[in-house]
């Protein structure tokens, strides 16, 4: 039997590799651009008419309504239509997850409990089919990230083009923290309130003697210069331990949110709360800890029996009003691609569509660091922007040409050549009867 | 004397054929997107003991009617979801390869709060499925969401289609070939467990026909045994009921068909049907009906060559199609759902609606009594604050036979129908989705569909 599953692992393997294949039939191609006649979201600096803007070598070279076309550039006319900044997905698993049901293909979760020295940036596939499929939708970064465990390891932002990692590279990562939950793990979760509390303590008191680990980890290797023993899953929390790198913390519930924000505040490390799916009930809590969120999905169900049924959609809109830095995230893997719609939800359900903009674009770049890169449609940014026919929040708009570091990329996926070839199949139906066994 | 009314109100309710209520009410001045005869502007709906019965400008109401104001607001059918397992409180009998004979409406939940959240996404009907652990499942049933009513029985759909469920693929294999070592563990064994359900109960059906002939010769000749799972194949033959197939790949699709056609069956939706694209034209020859995701792909080997334009490629192909949940958290919102077809197929916005109204009303056999905005249907009527397939649409009210069942303006946060008084803090579940295709098998698998 075990040979058996081996068999069928390659097999599986082999078929998904040769699946790979035929995603994205034209090239890419790079250069000079002006993109003339457009509408321009800015997002920083408020919506442009019938500007131009110039792409050169990766970099937004110029945006505004009085600039000149320069010679060597390809024109592409916007007309009737608007430029947006990439949007940017602050969760998800793409890249590191082929197909959910199979563990071949799923290089997300790490044996053991405290894997922090595990790199999502080593395991992105980038010739996952799953990449063109999203990035087709407007969404040219996403935080890929580990997950499983107290401590699953470091998630990466990616860039949804390029070969090799080292080229999707977005130039931040974090540490993934899973802050132990005082509640049940969901409605099949059969342990008694007895047991949640004591797992929910043991979890609490094995990240504390982590912690502790660390810190005197760091203090032996900073006395003796370096030379501390091998042990990689304390050495890799040590930047996090100096604040030098960010930790995302996932946490959901009420009163470990709480408790995270206790937490964070005890250790005085640099921190962002990612889930947060109840974090309209400590909403000012959060934003007077100053602390960034990442939380969706939105597109999903309330956490109890007792709340509103669109607790969910309102979650995001809620911290925000509060005065929380608020940035969204799918949490998907084959579905990123629907980061618009969660964001059009979260404006329709009190967030608004200029906020629900920003918690897709300019937010997490603010979050990341990395908002002098990406984020806004600014002079000397890396252009990342797609053009549409209207509100990308909205199902019926048609997104008509993408950028990701500067490339002009084809707008296909498989799924879109999969319509190509069998809109019209040829053959059709063929006329004989169906061949049956009678 | 109190005490006793309230025992006789009990008593009669028990013992009286379950009743559905049915109200009165006038929508006025909303626009009005009736998805078989186009979109009216400013325009009345009149609803008379749970029927729609008048459509105009300015139309007449008598005395004391409830009238709702819809001006600047969208009124459209109540949506209909082909596949759902909300509303139950069991979903697989995953103990044979084939269980005709269990029936989905037995175990009908009306406590379940995912009927008024269905409710608030503007959802009145859905098809209460069985499971695809086998590859002949249990009966399903259509139900309209009545949340507030205790009886269980008030819940089914008057007159709807009788409907099974049927699934190929992985989850039978799984299940049966896998998890209990026994036929199928291939798709080739899911044609013969099939076929061999067929002539079983085609052979049934035989020698009740033998005995009813025999019987007007010779009166005291003794019936053959009844069989519930042999009856229900031999309905299945007659054209008594709509196979309802859990399916993915275009094999096993055509597969089912040729299987089909050998026993003379014609009635028959694919359920998921992922590459349903690549035989559309076969679908559309056999005259199979097709209900679909809007997106999901990639949960499992058989869903990888998946693409969201299934639904514009059957519906431009000719094949009856609809979208559907398959979850407690879709279906929340599958006024969204279909409006994906516009970004993936450029369907056309009744094309888009019909995806969650029309179509599926027709697969489930109850298009003559709902699924547009007709005088003499049903009053199922869900009334949005912008054009449905719109992001920033909001349902606002929701009314089965002319009541309202949802309305936001007074929507309180707990709408549980059994609150344990035990419970001291609502408990914390996360944001799970519990109500999937596997359900009841968790114990073999971990994951869903």
């Amino acid at each position: 039997m075990k040979k058996n599953i081996f068999a069928i692992s390659c097999f599986i393997l082999l078929t998904s590799a040769l699946g790979l294949q035929a995603q994205q039939v034209e090239k890419s191609t790079y250069g000079t651009f002006a993109l003339t006649h457009a509408s321009v979201e800015t997002v920083t600096k408020g919506r442009l008419e019938n500007a131009t803007v110039i792409i050169r070598n990766g970099i937004i070279e110029a945006v505004g309504p009085d600039v000149a076309v320069p010679a060597d550039a390809q024109v592409i006319d916007c007309k009737d239509l608007i430029i947006y900044p990439g949007m940017i997905d602050g969760g998800t698993r793409l890249g590191l997850q082929e197909i959910e049901s199979i563990s071949v293909t799923q290089d997300y979760d790490e044996i053991g409990e405290l894997t922090p020295e595990m790199d999502a940036l080593t395991a992105v596939n980038p010739n996952s089919v799953l990449i063109p499929v999203t990035r087709v939708s407007g969404v040219t970064s996403v935080i890929t990230s580990p997950s499983g465990g107290l401590f699953p390891g470091t998630a990466a932002l990616i860039n949804l083009q390029g070969y090799t990692p080292e080229q999707m590279y977005g130039g931040f990562k974090a540490m993934t923290i899973n802050f132990p939950s005082s509640g049940k793990r969901g409605r099949y979760d059969k342990r008694s309130e007895e047991e949640v509390k004591k797992d929910g303590d043991k979890a609490v008191k094995k990240l504390n003697d982590t912690w502790d680990r660390v810190r005197t980890y760091a203090a032996i290797d900073s006395a003796t210069a370096g030379k501390a023993a091998y042990n990689p899953e304390l050495a890799a929390l040590v930047p996090v331990l100096k604040g030098e790198m960010t930790a995302f913390i996932e946490v959901n519930k009420e009163d470990d949110i709480l408790a995270a924000l206790r937490w964070i505040k005890k250790q005085k490390i640099k921190a962002v709360l990612t889930g947060v799916a109840e974090g309209w009930r400590v909403a000012d809590s959060i934003a007077l800890a100053g602390i960034p969120v990442i939380t969706g999905p939105v597109l999903a169900m309330p956490t109890r029996d007792t709340d509103h049924y669109d607790q969910a959609y309102k979650n995001a809109g809620l911290m925000q009003k509060a005065g929380v830095k608020v940035a969204l995230r799918t949490g998907e893997a084959e579905n990123v691609r629907n980061l618009p719609f969660n964001a059009g939800f979260a404006a329709a359900y009190g967030m608004g569509r200029d906020e629900a903009l920003r918690a897709v674009t300019i937010i997490p770049a603010e979050i990341f660091g990395v908002a002098d890169k990406v984020g806004s449609i600014e002079v000397g940014k890396k252009a990342n922007l797609f053009v549409s026919t209207g509100d990308p929040f909205e199902p019926a708009t048609a997104i008509k040409h993408l950028f990701i570091d500067g490339w002009n990329i084809p707008l296909e996926s498989r799924q879109t050549l999969l319509y190509e070839e069998f809109l019209q199949r040829t053959p059709g139906v063929s006329a004989q009867p169906l061949p049956g066994k009678s | 004397m109190k005490h006793t009314l309230c025992l006789l109100f009990l008593l009669s309710t028990f013992f009286l054929k379950a009743q559905a209520p049915v109200g009165d009410l006038i929508i006025r001045n909303g626009t009005v997107l009736t998805i078989t005869k186009g979109s009216l502007d400013k325009t009345d709906i009149l609803v008379q003991k749970g029927k729609i019965t008048g459509i105009g400008k300015q139309l007449k109401a008598p005395a004391g009617i409830r009238e709702i104001d819809a001006t600047g607001q969208f009124v459209m059918p109540g949506i209909i979801d082909a596949h759902s397992h909300i509303a139950i409180d069991a979903v697989n009998e995953a103990t044979n390869p084939i269980t005709p004979e269990v029936k989905v409406g037995d175990a009908i939940d009306p406590f379940d709060l995912s009927i008024y959240r269905a409710l608030a996404g503007g959802v009145t009907t859905s098809h209460a499925m069985h499971g695809s652990a086998n590859a002949i499942g249990g009966q399903c049933q259509t139900i309209k969401h009545r949340y507030g009513v205790l009886d269980p029985s008030a819940y089914k759909f008057e007159g709807a289609a009788r409907t099974i469920k049927f699934a190929l693929g992985e989850n039978p294999i799984r299940v049966h070939g896998e998890g209990r070592g026994v036929q199928p563990r291939t798709r080739m064994g899911v044609e013969h467990v099939i076929r061999d359900a067929f002539e079983k109960g085609l052979a049934y059906k035989e020698k009740w026909a033998t005995y009813e002939a025999d019987k007007k010769k010779n009166p005291d000749i003794a019936p053959p045994l009844y069989n519930e799972r042999y009856q229900t194949m031999a309905d299945i033959l007659d054209g008594k009921i709509i196979i309802q197939c859990h399916s993915y790949r275009a094999d096993e699709i055509l597969m089912l068909m040729r299987v089909l056609n050998d026993y003379g069956v014609r009635r028959i939706t694919f359920q998921h049907v992922n590459e349903g694209f690549k035989v559309a034209p076969e679908l559309a020859a056999f005259g199979a009906m097709a209900s679909v995701f809007s997106d999901w792909w990639a949960y499992k080997f058989e869903v990888y060559y998946s693409t969201a334009y299934n639904a514009a490629i059957l519906t431009r192909n000719g094949v009856v199609t609809s979208i559907n949940s398959d979850s407690g958290e879709l279906i929340r919102h599958l006024f969204h759902e279909a409006a994906k077809t516009q970004r993936y197929g450029n369907l056309s916005d009744d094309e888009a609606l019909a995806l969650i109204t029309i179509n599926p009303a027709r697969q489930l056999g109850i298009d003559t009594k709902v699924g547009s905005i007709e005088i003499g249907k049903d009053a199922d009527l869900a009334i949005f604050s912008a054009h449905p397939l719109s992001i920033y649409a909001i349902p606002q009210l929701t009314i089965v036979d002319g009541i309202v069942r949802f309305d936001l303006a007074h929507d309180p946060a707990d709408m549980r129908l059994d609150i344990d008084p035990e419970e001291a803090t609502p408990t914390y579940y996360g944001q799970e989705d519990v109500d999937g295709c596997m359900r009841d098998t968790e114990f073999m698998f971990s994951h869903r569909h």
